[in-house]
């Protein structure tokens, strides 16, 4: 009886399905953060440090996009960070030392990205190699190839145009930024809206019971690795143009970024769920979070330390949850 | 039905440990066949100084990779020695400026790194967050503090007593006794031992290791926090070992330790391995790394070389575990 009455009765008290979601609850964390960030310094809430920030987070947006479909699946991808500093090397030896034209070297480290992840994929797929330790090994490899192409030497001179990708404007939007806004309208309306994109949730839930329901899983998993490393070279290219110079370590550790915001946006990591809405806003959070602690005068590297506590809480607070439903 | 009773267990008893066995062999002859190349090549290499400087290299990787060996017979993984080491360095470090006893300083370093440990496995084992996400965040963490800490600056101008990684006894230097003794005691342990057994149990198989009555959460916490305090053993023979401390010590740490534990024959898929295997992992990194000097070679491919190590591997174990599962 009481039982009833509870179960009438709760209907009444109901919060707006939003709120109640992973995304509102976000959305919540990340208006408080807004403000807290805004008390701290005076410079935060101005909108040219908001656009600035745009700038910033592009490059790990980027990333996080594959790698949320690819957490989606069940799979990781640890060498994303690596990926991004040794095409981003390449950019620089192609036109560098090849003498190639700007759009060619361009399209030689696109390549290298796709080339990059696709070995990530076949690794994963054909010898069925689990993701972590598949990409734990990666990731050394494709540093060690950033380091060993480069001689840890800078490539630098960058024309101007060049710069026009890392640094320009289009109306009063970075450039970049309307890049990421492109592609993560794109992912989230294939995630959402596309067979396969439904099929890259059916893999995480059960991918034997993916395979027998004849979807290509194997296929459609080695094109997500695929496209973790295009997107990967496409963030090294944007960073060199922002930065006007190649490092061998740019982008060392920045896979810890990728991944806490890919699951503090609700992905769960064990695979099955998550949707890109969530994981823009994890990405915000943590640009938000990073940002803001440096402009309240904390050291860039010793941001790590929240991002990490971060990432923790929130695969945390997602089981716990879990758990309630 | 008796017959086939008999029949399964022996064959399942000995074929995975054939199969480890194997592992060593073949790394073991493949390290035999690296020094001889290196010693006709260049035949500095086989100065009795360089062999000493190659085992103390080895030396606390080995001492680190005991450690990761049981989390990843576990079947987990802890990518967050690196940064547990940097703070262990750090700490006895500076604790040694302040004049404090030397055998104290260590002892609070020895502390420390447990305690990291222990706090990596209640994440893992009570909290049941996977532990590549625990390690990875307390890595950034860890890693944080330490330069949040020390601003980027040297430690230097430690006690005389502080460095006893320097000394040597009966001709031989202390880290590698240690790197002896401690193999010899935990391959013994992991070999023989109940406990030791339990922890192939929970990576085998954990639902039946659970069944069997095994205290599942409470080993993997065990085995977390033993990781933390080999890793602080290796820390205390890195920090004296040289004349400063930087404070980006043990910057890629985990990869040449689980490098050298899974070239050494321990499963990913956890439940096999040996700390013999892993001992001669740490072993074939060492030389290659001093090779590479050698012959002259950037070092700026090292880590290239390192994660085609891991790679080569582990497909070499999938590969193997098709064949046994096709048999």
């Amino acid at each position: 009886m009481t039982q009833d009455t509870q179960t009438a009765s709760k209907p009444r008290f109901r919060v707006p399905a939003f709120f109640r979601s992973q995304e509102g609850l976000l959305f919540v964390i990340l208006l408080i953060i807004m403000f807290v960030l805004s008390r701290m310094s005076e410079q935060f809430l101005t909108t040219n440090n908001l656009l600035a920030l745009t700038r910033l987070f592009v490059e790990v947006g980027l990333m996080t996009l594959p790698m949320t479909m690819i957490i989606i699946t069940g799979g990781t991808d640890l060498s994303v960070g690596s990926m991004f500093g040794f095409t981003s090397v390449m950019l620089g030896a192609a036109w560098q030392y090849w003498g190639l034209p700007l759009p060619i070297a361009m399209l030689v480290a696109l390549s290298f990205g796709i080339l990059c992840g696709s070995f990530n994929g076949l690794l994963v797929t054909k010898l069925r190699i689990p993701p972590l330790i598949a990409t734990l090994a990666t990731l050394a490899i494709y540093r060690g190839l950033a380091f060993g192409v480069s001689q840890a030497r800078s490539v630098r001179g960058w024309s101007e145009n060049f710069q026009f990708l890392g640094q320009g404007y289009i109306g009063p939007f970075p450039v970049q930024f309307l890049i990421w806004v492109v592609a993560a309208v794109a992912v989230a309306l294939f995630l959402g809206r596309t067979a396969h994109g439904r099929y890259v949730y059916a893999i995480g839930n059960n991918e034997t019971g993916a395979r027998f329901s004849g979807i290509p899983v194997d296929r459609l998993k080695f094109a997500l690795y695929a496209f973790s490393g295009f997107m990967a070279a496409l963030a090294g290219i944007i960073f060199v143009s922002r930065v006007t110079t190649t490092r061998a370590d740019a982008a060392s550790g920045l896979e810890l970024d990728v991944i806490a915001a890919v699951v503090l946006g609700g992905t769960s990591i064990s695979g099955g769920s998550g949707s890109i809405l969530g994981t823009t806003l994890g990405l915000l959070i943590i640009s938000l979070l990073r940002n803001g602690l440096t402009l309240a005068g904390f050291k860039g590297d010793a941001t790590v330390i929240i991002i990490g506590a971060v990432l923790v809480l929130a695969v945390w607070v997602n089981r716990l949850f879990a758990r309630q439903r | 039905m008796n017959a086939t009773d008999a029949a399964t267990p022996t064959k399942a008893r000995r074929n995975p440990f054939s199969l480890v066995q194997s592992q060593e062999a073949t790394l073991g002859v493949f390290l035999v066949i690296l020094l001889a190349g290196l010693a006709i090549a260049t035949p500095a290499f086989m100065d009795p100084q360089n062999i000493r400087d190659i085992l103390v290299n080895a030396s606390f990787p080995a001492i680190a990779a005991i450690g990761m060996t049981l989390v990843i017979v576990s079947a987990e993984i802890d990518i967050s020695i690196g940064a547990i080491l940097a703070v262990v360095a750090v700490l006895t470090g500076n604790l040694a400026l302040t004049g404090m006893p030397i055998p104290l300083v260590f002892l609070i370093g020895l502390i420390a790194g447990t305690l990291l440990g222990a706090l990596n496995g209640a994440l893992v084992a009570y909290a049941g967050i996977p532990s590549i996400i625990v390690t990875l965040g307390a890595l950034s963490f860890w890693r944080g503090l330490v330069i949040y800490f020390t601003q980027g600056a040297w430690i230097y101008n430690m006690p005389e007593a502080f460095h006893f990684a320097q000394r040597s006894w009966l001709g031989i230097p202390i880290p590698v006794w240690m790197m002896a003794v401690l193999v010899v005691l935990a391959g013994l342990f992991m070999r023989f031992s109940p406990l030791g057994r339990q922890f192939y149990a929970v990576g085998g198989n954990r639902q039946a290791a659970l069944l069997a009555g095994i205290p599942v959460r409470r080993r993997l916490f065990l085995v977390f926090m033993l990781n933390g305090t080999f890793t602080a053993i290796a820390a205390s023979i890195y920090a004296s070992r040289f004349s400063v401390v930087q404070s980006n010590a043990g910057l890629g740490f985990e990869f040449q330790v689980i490098t050298a534990v899974v070239i050494g024959g321990t499963s990913i898929m956890g439940g096999t391995g040996s700390i013999w295997g892993s001992f001669l992992g740490a072993l074939l990194m060492a030389v290659i790394a001093t090779g590479m000097t050698f012959l002259k070679v950037s070092p700026y491919w090292l880590q290239t070389v390192q994660g085609s190590l891991i790679l080569l591997a582990v497909i070499l174990d999938v590969l193997r575990r098709r064949r046994a599962m096709n048999r």
